[in-house]
């Protein structure tokens, strides 16, 4: 039982929860940027997918990572603009064509990796992103073992929750991005262009699920391989479901599914199910929605194409 | 004119039905590839390597497809059989089940299939003893840690799997009886990054070398240890080649053996449908060449290896096989 205990505050388990959690809380942003415009992203599996291949590919051929996760950001900019295209512009079903997008991912990144290295499960590795060991906060006694030295993109990913939490609630344009995911009608009689705002936001969802991706091949490990996401696109929009389609609350969702991963992990050895462990977000996900924490509401007008009048 | 040249066709088909067969001297074999297919450096390359040196050296007429997934296995399964041809080998567990129905439908052709076991009268399966080739790494790594402890990362928790598990453990206690095993399982064969944080948890308490039997997922393991600076021992097909100098070795099935040895005996006359089981004893399973690890590795590790393949050969060592 002391094992449990001193097992639940040992840093280790908190740095490899963050490890765990920075692709969620990349995708999971992701979903927020689209979902807050009014487009429902479940292909957020798919772009990150795209993000990890394209991610790998860039580095192979330049050496560089951080070309490589440069071009992870077009990539998934240019998906969530394929998701757009056929959500906003041709208004159809968004649940069915973000599983399309899934599905397509899922065979373009295998057919490349087959077309451009001839082999089916693994590329072959790849330079990646060195861990970065930061001067102040790793001299901090217990946050220092914890945050002290971390991947740049671990950085980056909680500075991409502040900037995200800054534009949605303290910039005009978040507050456009709002009104058309709530009332695009309304949005429109005052001058917003709906369709426009919706194109960036989906397009912003796609990079940054791309980014998410980047971490899995190019930072936490060194090579992709065949599906190598494997359904954190959908625990992280489990992780914005969650966190209430807030950035702050998808961080804390994100960390705790990252927690409660790592903790499983070390907690194998005492007879605790696998399988409980990965069914937890989706138990959380329905505990969420079925408004036990408090309401979790969806933007109002996600799911629902825009078409404007006149 | 025209009544006059369709008889003359009719003849000269007829002539060809019955003609044909004493052409046909050649064995026809059919192999059909897991899903992945050629290029995934591990089951269906070798089992490729194994089709073309029997075509080469045994002189059949062979032909091979590459299914995209599970739904296709029947249908191809299917056309070689009504093509006729005198072996048709499925490569994968995920050919068994449609294996069943098709070699009951086809009672008179021979069906083989590697790494699982289908019960039927007309079928081959063509099995590994994967727990002797990792009590064989087991050696390995219980000479070879420093911290006395070593780890074990498994994909699925599944009967396959836990026979690697058990015949590592038994080699590391067999050559080190002071090393203690960590096990852990990712609950999938295709996640590296759950690979890689559970080889880094074992790797926090103590362990300096990780065994994974974990198909995609051990990419995680291989990067892990190449990361932290530890070794890993990789499985199946040789990965000593994904971090050279990290890979320690790795424990080889060895498909290719396997494929032309069915087809050898097909030739020879000699198949006997039921199970045929690859280990020590006949190379099916061993370690890699340990290419890039050769001057790390004390030539004592090597001798105690080659010890305990004696052993398991003659019976003095048995390892156990949770299957049984």
């Amino acid at each position: 039982m002391g094992d449990i205990l001193s097992m639940l505050f040992n840093t280790a388990v908190f740095a490899a929860a963050f490890r765990m959690a920075t692709p969620l809380i990349f995708a999971a942003l992701g979903g927020i940027f689209s979902e807050r415009s009014g487009v429902v992203n479940i292909a957020l599996e798919g772009m990150m997918l795209v993000g990890a291949f394209t991610a790998m590919f860039v580095t192979y051929h330049t050496g560089l990572p951080w070309i490589g996760v440069l071009g992870a950001i077009v990539a998934g900019a240019l998906m969530g603009l394929l998701h757009a295209l056929f959500c906003v512009r041709y208004r159809a079903n968004q649940v069915v064509t973000g599983t399309a997008i899934n599905i397509f991912a899922g065979g373009l990144t295998v057919f490349l990796l087959r077309f451009y290295f001839g082999t089916a499960g693994t590329s072959p590795s790849v330079t990646t992103i060195p861990d970065l060991t930061l001067p102040l906060l790793s001299k901090i006694p217990w946050i220092g073992k914890i945050l002290g030295r971390q991947n740049p993109l671990v950085y980056l990913a909680l500075l991409a929750v502040v900037v995200t939490h800054i534009v949605v609630y303290k910039t005009v344009w978040g507050l456009r991005l709002r009104s058309v995911g709530e009332h695009p009608a309304a949005a429109d009689t005052v001058g917003v262009n709906v369709y426009r705002t919706r194109y960036i936001a989906v397009a912003i969802s796609g990079a940054l699920a791309g980014l998410g991706g980047t971490y899995l091949s190019i930072a936490h490990l060194s090579r992709f391989s065949e599906n190598m996401t494997a359904g954190r696109g959908f625990i992280a929009l489990a992780a914005m479901i969650f966190g209430k389609w807030t950035p702050l609350g998808a961080l804390g969702a994100s960390l705790f599914f990252g927690y409660a991963d790592a903790l499983q992990m070390r907690l194998q050895d005492i007879g605790i199910p696998v399988q409980f462990m990965h069914m937890l977000p989706y138990v959380l996900t329905m505990i969420a929605l079925a408004g036990f924490i408090g309401k979790a509401v969806a933007p109002k007008a996600a799911g629902e194409p825009y078409i404007k009048e006149g | 004119m025209r009544k006059r040249l369709s008889f003359l066709l009719v003849a000269v088909l007829l002539v060809g039905l019955v003609v044909s067969p004493t052409y046909a001297k050649q064995p026809r074999i059919g192999l059909i590839f897991a899903e992945g297919g050629l290029g995934d450096q591990s089951f269906n390359d070798a089992a490729y390597v194994g089709l073309m040196k029997a075509k080469d050296e045994l002189g059949v007429e062979v032909n091979y497809v590459e299914p995209a997934d599970i739904a296709e296995m029947e249908d191809h399964q299917r056309a070689y059989a009504d093509l006729g041809y005198d072996l048709i080998i499925t490569i994968g567990f995920i050919h068994a089940n449609a294996l069943a129905e098709v070699s009951a439908d086809y009672p008179n052709l021979n069906f083989a299939i590697v790494d699982d076991v289908v019960d039927n009268p007309n079928v081959t399966s063509l099995v590994f003893e994967e727990h002797e080739g990792s009590f064989l790494v087991g050696v390995v790594a219980g000479l070879m840690t420093k911290t006395d402890k070593v780890g074990f990362v498994g994909g699925m928790e599944v009967p396959l799997i836990r026979k690697f598990q058990v015949g590592f453990e038994e080699g590391v206690k067999w050559a080190n009886p002071n090393a203690q095993v960590f096990v852990n399982y990712a609950g999938s064969f295709g996640d590296p990054g759950k690979g890689r944080e559970l080889a880094v948890s074992q790797n926090e308490r103590g362990a300096d070398i990780v065994y994974h039997a974990s198909g995609g997922t051990g990419g995680g393991v291989i990067d892990a240890a190449k990361s932290n600076g530890f070794y890993a021992i990789g499985v199946d097909s040789d990965q000593d080649y994904m971090a050279p100098g990290t890979v320690l070795t790795s424990m080889i099935k060895r498909v290719d053996l396997a494929v032309y040895e069915v087809i050898k005996s097909l030739v020879d006359g000699t198949l006997e449908p039921g199970i045929r089981s690859f280990g020590i004893e006949d190379g099916g399973v061993g370690t890699s060449e340990f290419t890039y690890t050769k001057d790390l590795v004390p030539q004592s590790v090597f001798d105690k290896v080659e010890e305990a393949k004696a052993k398991i050969s003659s019976g003095e060592i048995v390892v156990s096989n949770p299957l049984n």
